[in-house]
């Protein structure tokens, strides 16, 4: 693996006539590093990946959240994020509900974890989600523990080698939202646990792969 | 749901970072470490982390204790060490931790408030020890007690001339004589566990924090939490505090 | 004025230092784990102690702008920072310096990216020894960065200033209190924009400008202190 530098805000990026993408901004023609971070040059496109902050929802995004409130019309749903969710009835359930004589609870109820989708986001930042799609769902049992947003691609790994590995070393069910909520279900979580805080805490060492593997056992 | 989990744990007698039910985390003191102070300590639980700074001043002492120098115990938690923080005058946790302080050190009579007096019915050495929280991880309460306690135990006595404060200079030691932990004990099932974390805090209702002196006397007690306590739990949860106390006392230079 | 003593003797300041020397600087990250980000900074005796919350949810919800985020600040002198005990809580002087402090941070920041939440930046004095609201900056400086604020740039400060009749950078609470003048002063390092400016006592045109270069010359030895520190928290370990 490549030692890649780590950039502060205001420092000069490359730019040779690419795009300009997340964690970066252009001034007078120039780019800057927008956070701190790892600068990524692609063919089309200069970007920064964050090292650190809170998660920031954005339309397509994959998320676990926790519904905190039952309301009239929907669900308000914390998607550990500076924004609460809206789950409108209608992206909640797929047939028709008379909300006059129904008490939503039914469906979800305050503290039921749900993996969902976010569907739209307004210029300021008005959040709406959306469970009328595949392999979104209640999340039953499990546990859920929380880590750095911007280390979630870290975790899942190249084609999600490291996520699946820890999947198999223990034994558990894993499902991973893209805003750093990660739920767990299984005997052996204890492990899997352990193993995801290594990753968040340890995301820059060279080699990591290696030190779950054996730390996993076997 | 991170709670439930740590419930889980505690149910089959674990907990999240390892350690045993009457383990703490790691404890580390720092002395001295603020000049401007005639004392200080900072201490380190785990990633908890207090500073206590102690100042003196003249005052006038209480006409019912006219050659007694006086005590005062402040906390702030500042909103720099937790997102529940807010900043403002202190509130409630803030103030009752600041009493629990003050309690043991003065209920154990550690400091010899009768050898700081400078002219009887006028004037007397004020000791004001203030709390800073840095990092709130748990366990605030016996972080704050030692930090104090530690503090108390460094702080110097400064030298006066044409009764002015002669700042940075010293006459001698602040007479202290008793070394007051306090150590808070946590109901979980039918196990007591010390030294909780932050999550463990969350769940746990059942607290009691009891302060113990050298000769393992106890000089203060609150119960804390807002679950019930039996006779028998308060019994046991004493004989952990004074056995934890004698391990944290040693601790200290 | 009060000119207590002289400051400078045989070309030095009474802490042995040139002029226009800094006193040792000390910078560390990630001391408060349950902030988003958070900084502590030493210049010589002073410590300041920067966290920062957000960005996150703002209430009341009147507060709400639905446009940017709001950035608040506080800055607090812990009571036995200093020789005569602080009484604790907000006074005039901690009121001013936080609003200062905020305006030297916020043409850094990308509020706009956070609409309808809130910034919380808090700056805790703990050893006060002259020099204490840029030393607050420096760390507050730092704590965006850690915490992965949008920023255009870091932002480095200093005090400069006229002690016994000589420019002097960095001032110790000995100097600053028996000062002809002196001068806080912040910028964005790599734009050279400046965001913080107070000064107070009298200076001639050119000793003004003078200053106001030793400060910027400063500012980038600060600067190249907190990029060390920021780099090498997140070096990759073999």
């Amino acid at each position: 693996m490549e030692t890649r530098e780590v950039v502060l805000p205001g420092e000069l990026i490359e730019r040779k006539g690419r795009k300009i993408g997340k964690g970066v901004y252009a001034e007078n023609d120039r780019v800057f590093a927008k956070v701190l971070g790892i600068p990524r040059i692609d063919e089309d496109e200069v970007s920064v990946i964050p090292l650190s902050g809170v998660y920031i929802p954005s339309v397509g995004d994959r998320v676990i959240g926790i519904v905190t409130q039952v309301e009239i019309s929907g669900w308000s749903v914390d998607i550990n994020s500076p924004y609460t969710a809206f789950l409108p009835l209608s992206e909640g359930v797929d047939f028709f509900v008379d909300v006059t004589r129904t008490d939503l609870s039914r469906f979800f109820d305050v503290n039921d974890v749900i993996f969902c989708r976010i569907s739209r986001v307004t210029k300021s930042k008005i959040v709406q989600v959306s469970m009328r799609d595949l392999g979104s769902r209640k999340m039953r049992d499990g546990i859920i523990i929380k880590v750095t947003p911007s280390k979630v691609p870290r975790i899942i790994g190249k084609g999600g080698s490291m996520i699946n590995l820890i999947k198999n070393k223990t034994g558990c069910d894993i499902v991973i939202g893209q805003n750093g909520v990660i739920w767990i279900r299984g005997e052996r979580k204890d492990k899997a646990i352990e193993a995801i805080l290594t990753i968040e805490n340890e995301s820059h060492v060279i080699g990591l792969t290696e030190k779950i593997e054996k730390m996993l056992g076997g | 749901m991170e709670e439930l989990y740590t419930l889980e744990l505690i149910e089959k007698g674990k907990r999240v970072d390892k350690r045993r039910f009457d383990e703490f985390r790691k404890v580390e003191i720092k002395e001295g470490i603020i000049k401007k102070a005639e004392g200080s300590a900072s201490v380190r639980i785990g990633e908890t982390e207090v500073t206590a700074g102690v100042k003196l001043d003249f005052g006038k002492p209480f006409p019912d204790s006219p050659e007694e120098g006086m005590l005062i115990v402040n906390a702030e938690f500042t909103p720099l060490a937790s997102p529940d923080f807010e900043s403002g005058p202190p509130g409630e946790d803030a103030v009752e931790l600041a009493r629990i302080v003050d309690r043991g050190i003065r209920e154990s009579n550690c400091i010899e408030l009768e050898k700081l007096c400078i002219a009887p019915a006028e004037k007397v050495w004020s000791v004001f020890v203030d709390i800073h929280i840095i990092n709130h991880q748990g366990n605030l309460l016996d972080a704050s007690a030692l930090a104090s306690l530690v503090a108390l135990l460094n702080t110097k006595i400064p030298k006066l001339e044409d009764d002015k404060i002669l700042r940075g200079e010293f006459e001698r030691n602040l007479p202290v004589v008793f070394k007051p932990i306090n150590i808070t004990v946590c109901k979980a099932g039918n196990s007591l566990l010390v030294d909780p974390s932050f999550e463990e805090e969350k769940i746990l209702g059942a607290k009691l924090s009891v302060c113990v002196r050298d000769d393992d006397r106890v000089c203060a007690l609150q119960k804390q939490g807002n679950k019930e306590l039996s006779l028998e739990d308060i019994e046991k949860m004493i004989d952990v505090a004074i056995e934890k106390s004698k391990e944290i006392r040693s601790l200290i230079r | 004025m009060k000119t207590r003593e002289k400051l400078i003797v045989d070309g030095k300041r009474l802490d042995g230092r040139l002029p226009e020397q800094l006193r040792t600087i000390e910078m560390k990250t990630g001391v408060v784990t349950r902030a988003n980000g958070s900084a502590l900074m030493k210049f010589g005796n002073t410590i300041a102690i920067a966290s920062v919350h957000g960005p996150r949810a703002l209430f009341p919800r009147h507060l709400q702008e639905s446009e940017t985020c709001l950035l608040r600040c506080r800055y607090n002198m812990a009571p036995f920072s200093v020789d005569e005990r602080k009484s604790p809580g907000p006074d005039r002087r901690s009121v001013e310096l936080s609003k200062v402090i905020r305006l030297a941070l916020e043409p850094t920041l990308f509020l706009e990216d956070f609409p309808r939440a809130t910034i919380d930046v808090y700056v805790e004095i703990l050893q006060a020894d002259g020099s204490t609201r840029v030393a607050g900056i420096n760390a507050a400086s730092l704590a965006l960065a850690d915490a992965g604020i949008p920023m255009r740039d870091l932002v480095a400060a200093c005090s400069v200033g006229k002690i016994s009749g000589t420019l002097v950078v960095d001032l110790t609470a000995d100097e600053d209190n028996n000062s002809e003048a002196d001068l806080a002063f912040a910028m964005l390092p790599s734009k050279k924009k400046i965001t913080l400016l107070q000064m107070d006592g009298i200076l001639t045109k050119e000793e003004l400008n003078k200053l106001l270069k030793l400060a910027k010359d400063s500012c980038e030895k600060v600067y190249e202190t907190q990029k060390k520190v920021l780099k090498e928290k997140y070096k990759r370990v073999e």
